[in-house]
């Protein structure tokens, strides 16, 4: 059980987070043909904007409801309504999934309230169009709990009930919003080699896995079909990744009865084989061979890498489940994580991470507390903190602006984590200091008091 | 003033170009139009706010909001500093619920201002408003000013909340926060008849440190530059120069004129973009200082500078001729940059098939006009499908614009170079472009473009339809039959039957002549 810390401070340094509203557009762009939209200031649109394009490289389907000052004063929902009819005019999506920012939300209108309105005043114009709402005020949570609610929310508008007769061969998993395009291509062939078919909710690994269409298409290029999620009541169980999708689940149990099992994370040995486990019981099929051999591959893996990870002090700064599986991780591989910073502190995960104390904060705590480390874990804008530290930087989440490929860095199953044991093995490796004579030196440091690299402490400035 | 009066106020600039075209009561309405909820793109204001006061490198500057704000913008311009790094690190209040709810706002800030600067000690905190906390009713300014008295030293309020405009906006909001607060705060010791201030300079890409060795060259020095790699002092006091450039002529307007009106330093607008137009702005710069009591020798100097640097360029440029000549170049970024740069490009016989005019001035497009023959070449902004239709169409060889529709030429498969914000290299000076020539050259003659370009060998359900990407067989399967067929799918995949006609040269493959023989319908089942 790790403890955990909530500094009050008056300001944040270097943040970690991104916004909510930004989580539950990122879920909406899991969706074939859907259109996010941030009901806020257009200012609030342009920087989600341009930050998913440097992430994704990809031109990103995000509109503004643009709020000015007389509709900040008077209410937002004409605002809300002229967008909507403007999108459907414009782009004709299936999906329109409106995001609040804080400015809406510290205003407090009835959300839910005009959208049933306008819904109701453009039932003809909208047609198909289904829109979807949900609530993420910028002043609380994060990317997690933003993509957790639109998933939610996704469900409780879209999903129908319950059907006479579900269908046993088909799923539904509901992935994190830390998983990648390749990890979400890996788990949809996990499904497949069992004989199920899973609904993947969202799926950005057909929006997001940049393709060149050949035709321009102002929504999303791909992703789960609106027709998949009015039909998950079919589903025979539901796999949720993440405890920040257990929200969502727990929807689909109350829409649609299905039952579902909560996976904190899939990577790892164990993690895989809970994975692997559970959709051989649901399928009823004997594990096949291919994912045998990526065991066996993965446990050489692990036997060839440990010599890197032993001894390690890793640093991690991340949402709390992705903290969780990162931890949790380089825990299996025998390193330590010396320094664990949670973006937001409200998801029960961070209890379970493996660590002494799990810290909530930014990347300016994150800088001035992983002295020592040996790794340190966390998105791009760590690339100040390790430059100044001299530490190197492993990329994880999001954003990462300044490399490439990051959608098709695989993580989960024996696969994944098989790779992500080489990836942070040739870090190390990379990073290796040559040994010379005072560095040996068995009376070094004598006087100025242990100061080296392999304190059990990490030093705290 | 309140927030409210400046905005009129900055509207209301009579050094604008645009502002002087309109009749008094066109004036009293603002530059701002409605924004197409929907259908809008761009920053707000405190967006353009922060653009324009970031990049002075040794200032804290804190972002007084809910974590959006700052959380999902920072680090992310590519300006260059030759001092202290703090601009690059972020503070920003991170209003929670809570602290919305129990109107905890001004002391969150108060404390924060007192924390960063126990912690880092810099010599300013520019503290910036943002929707949220202008809708909350909280006073920036009066926290602002206890708060420099408290710990003794300048804390300037920022008073841009997004709702109240455009991104343009906002850079003229942020200029007025310099002019009431900073500039004229700090008495150099000093100064000299050589002094200048460059406004609307972001240094992107490090690329003023091409132009800042010519003016050393000519014993010109930078009192300020605003705001690329400006140090707050430089800034504190610019006021003591004795002319000014201004170089993103709609971003600090009004900074320069109320700095003319209020300390007498004459300002002129001119581009570091273009080979005359470098030349031109030396030229300007040298004039101004002579009429300043400079010694007329200047004028000399810089002319003879300027022909010697602009042969060396040129020469440069010449080479690039044989490679670029007949290329064809969209424009489209607007403002000062829709024409400056196109004197260079035609100089090694690129044809410009398209620049737009959003954002540019009157003046801006009577140059444009002169420039290009055909007038039609001129859009005013092209929406993102007309764009991604004219690329995909082949009607030009590469695009020149900003970040924002980098991915729709990409996505038309259409080279692309960034000449905006975001871009790594640096384009200012004689050096310069001769830098973004060899960018262009780079960029069109990459082999991917043509790779990528050539359809794939096979149709959208697998079935080959190029028959010169597969070698015939070693030991050719044997004839007729359903056999055959599953036989040679496994060599190579089949192709379909009602495709043949179309294509008489797939069939010259002998593997193919055997499909053809056994029949569509097989096919269809392998």
């Amino acid at each position: 059980m790790a403890d955990i810390i909530r500094d009050l401070k008056a300001f944040s340094s270097n943040p970690l987070k991104s916004s909510q509203p930004l989580g539950a557009a990122f879920a909406f762009m899991g969706v074939a043909n859907a259109m996010p939209l941030f009901h806020g200031s257009q200012g609030c649109t342009s920087f989600a904007l341009v930050l998913f394009v440097r992430h994704f490289k990809e031109t990103i389907p995000l509109q503004t409801t643009a709020m000015d000052e007389v509709s900040t004063v008077l209410g937002g929902a004409d605002h809300l309504e002229e967008a909507i009819v403007n999108l459907k005019n414009r782009t004709n999506p299936s999906l329109i999934g409106v995001c609040t920012t804080a400015l809406v939300e510290t205003r407090g209108e009835d959300f839910a309230g005009d959208l049933a309105l306008i819904r109701e005043r453009q039932k003809e114009l909208l047609g198909e169009t289904r829109i979807v709402l949900a609530s993420t005020p910028d002043f609380s949570g994060s990317i997690e709990e933003g993509w957790g609610k639109a998933v939610k929310g996704m469900i409780e508008t879209i999903t129908g009930p319950q059907p006479l007769r579900r269908n046993p061969r088909r799923i539904a998993i509901l992935p994190g919003w830390h998983l990648t395009v390749a990890d979400i291509e890996l788990i949809a062939e996990h499904a497949e080699m069992f004989g199920l078919e899973a609904t993947i909710l969202p799926d950005i690994s057909g929006a997001l896995d940049g393709t060149v269409p050949g035709k321009w298409i102002p929504t999303t290029y791909g992703g789960c079909q609106v027709s998949d999620i009015e039909t998950l009541g079919e589903c025979v169980h539901t796999i949720a990744i993440g405890e920040h999708m257990r929200g969502a689940a727990e929807a689909l149990k109350a829409k649609a009865g299905v039952d579902y099992t909560l996976l904190p994370t899939l990577t790892g040995l164990k993690a895989s084989d809970r994975f692997v486990t559970l959709l051989a019981r649901i399928s009823g099929a004997v594990v096949p061979a291919k994912l045998r051999r990526r065991r066996s591959q993965l446990c050489d893996a692990m036997l060839d890498g440990h010599f890197h990870f032993g001894g390690k002090q890793v640093a991690i700064a991340a949402e709390p489940d992705h903290l969780y599986m990162l931890a949790s991780f380089f825990s299996e591989m025998g390193a330590t994580t010396s320094l664990a910073i949670a973006s937001t502190g409200d998801n029960p995960i961070l209890a379970s991470v493996p660590a002494e104390t799990v810290r909530v904060g930014d990347l300016g705590d994150f800088e001035d507390m992983a002295g020592g480390a040996d790794l340190l874990v966390t998105h791009a804008h760590g690339r100040q903190a390790s430059e100044r530290l001299g530490i190197p930087l492993m990329r994880v989440g999001f954003p990462i602006f300044d490399r490439l490929g990051t959608q098709h860095r695989k993580s989960v199953g024996y696969e994944g984590t098989r790779d992500l044991i080489f990836e942070v093995a040739n870090i190390f490796q990379g990073a290796r200091v040559e040994p010379t004579p005072d560095s040996l030196n068995p009376f070094r440091n004598r006087e100025t008091h242990h100061d080296s690299r392999s304190s059990p402490e990490p030093r705290r400035h | 003033m309140s927030l409210q009066a400046k905005i009129a106020d900055v509207f209301n600039e009579p050094g604008c170009d645009k502002n002087q075209g309109k009749d008094a009561k066109a004036r009293k309405k603002g530059c701002s139009k409605p924004l197409t909820p929907g259908a809008a793109a761009g920053g707000c204001a405190f967006d353009g706010a922060k653009i324009v006061l970031q990049p002075i490198t040794d200032v804290a500057h804190l972002i007084h909001a809910p974590l959006a704000c700052e959380g999902n913008s920072w680090d992310n311009r590519g300006a260059g500093s030759s001092g202290s790094d703090l601009w690059r690190r972020s503070f920003t209040t991170d209003l929670t619920e809570l602290d919305i709810v129990m109107g905890q706002g001004e002391k969150k800030l108060f404390k924060a201002i007192k924390t960063i600067k126990e912690r880092f000690d810099p010599p300013s905190v520019f503290v910036y408003s943002t929707c949220v906390t202008a809708l909350i009713g909280d006073d920036i300014d009066s926290v602002c000013r206890r708060a420099g008295e408290r710990f003794g030293l300048p804390v300037i309020p920022v008073n841009a909340p997004g709702f109240v405009g455009s991104k343009n906006l906002g850079n003229k909001l942020a200029g007025e926060a310099l002019l009431d607060h900073v500039i004229g705060t700090h008495e150099p010791d000093d100064v000299g008849p050589y002094d200048i201030n460059i406004l609307g300079e972001f240094n992107l890409a490090g690329e003023f440190w091409m132009v800042k060795p010519l003016l050393d060259k000519l014993g010109i020095r930078i009192r300020a530059c605003i705001p690329g790699d400006a140090r707050y002092l430089d800034v504190a006091s610019a006021h003591r120069a004795k002319a000014t450039m201004m170089v993103c002529s709609t971003a600090l307007i009004n900074l320069a004129r109320k700095m003319e009106e209020r300390w007498g330093i004459p300002y002129f607008e001119g581009s570091f973009y273009g080979i005359s137009d470098t030349s031109d702005a030396l030229r300007q710069i040298a004039a101004l200082l002579v009429r300043q009591g400079a010694d007329a020798e200047l004028i000399d100097r810089t002319e003879a500078l300027i022909s010697e640097e602009e042969a060396i360029a040129w020469e440069r440029i010449a080479a690039y001729r044989p490679r670029l000549d007949g290329k064809r170049v969209l424009l489209n970024t607007g403002g000062v940059k829709s024409w400056s740069v196109v004197a260079a490009l035609q100089e090694v016989g690129i044809e410009i098939v398209g620049t737009s005019t959003k954002k540019s001035t009157d003046e801006d497009k009577e140059r444009i006009k002169q420039l290009l023959k055909d007038e039609k070449h001129a859009f005013d902004a092209m929406a993102p499908r007309d764009l991604y239709k004219l690329l995909a169409e082949n009607r030009a060889d590469i695009m020149l614009s900003g970040g924002r529709t980098q991915f729709i030429a990409l996505k038309a498969k259409m080279p692309w170079l960034d000449i905006n914000q975001e871009r790594n290299h640096p384009y200012a000076g004689y050096d310069g472009m001769v830098e973004l020539i060899r960018q262009i050259d780079i960029a069109v003659h990459n082999p991917v473009f043509a790779a990528v370009r050539e359809v794939a060998p096979w149709d959208e359900e697998g079935w080959v339809q190029d028959a010169r990407v597969h070698t015939p067989l070693p030991n050719p399967p044997p004839q007729g039959g359903r056999e055959s067929v599953v036989m040679a799918a496994a060599f190579s995949p089949p192709l379909r039957g009602r495709d043949r006609e179309g294509g008489s040269e797939v069939l010259t493959s002998p593997v193919f002549q055997k499909f053809a023989a056994s029949g569509a319908g097989d096919n269809d089942d392998c």
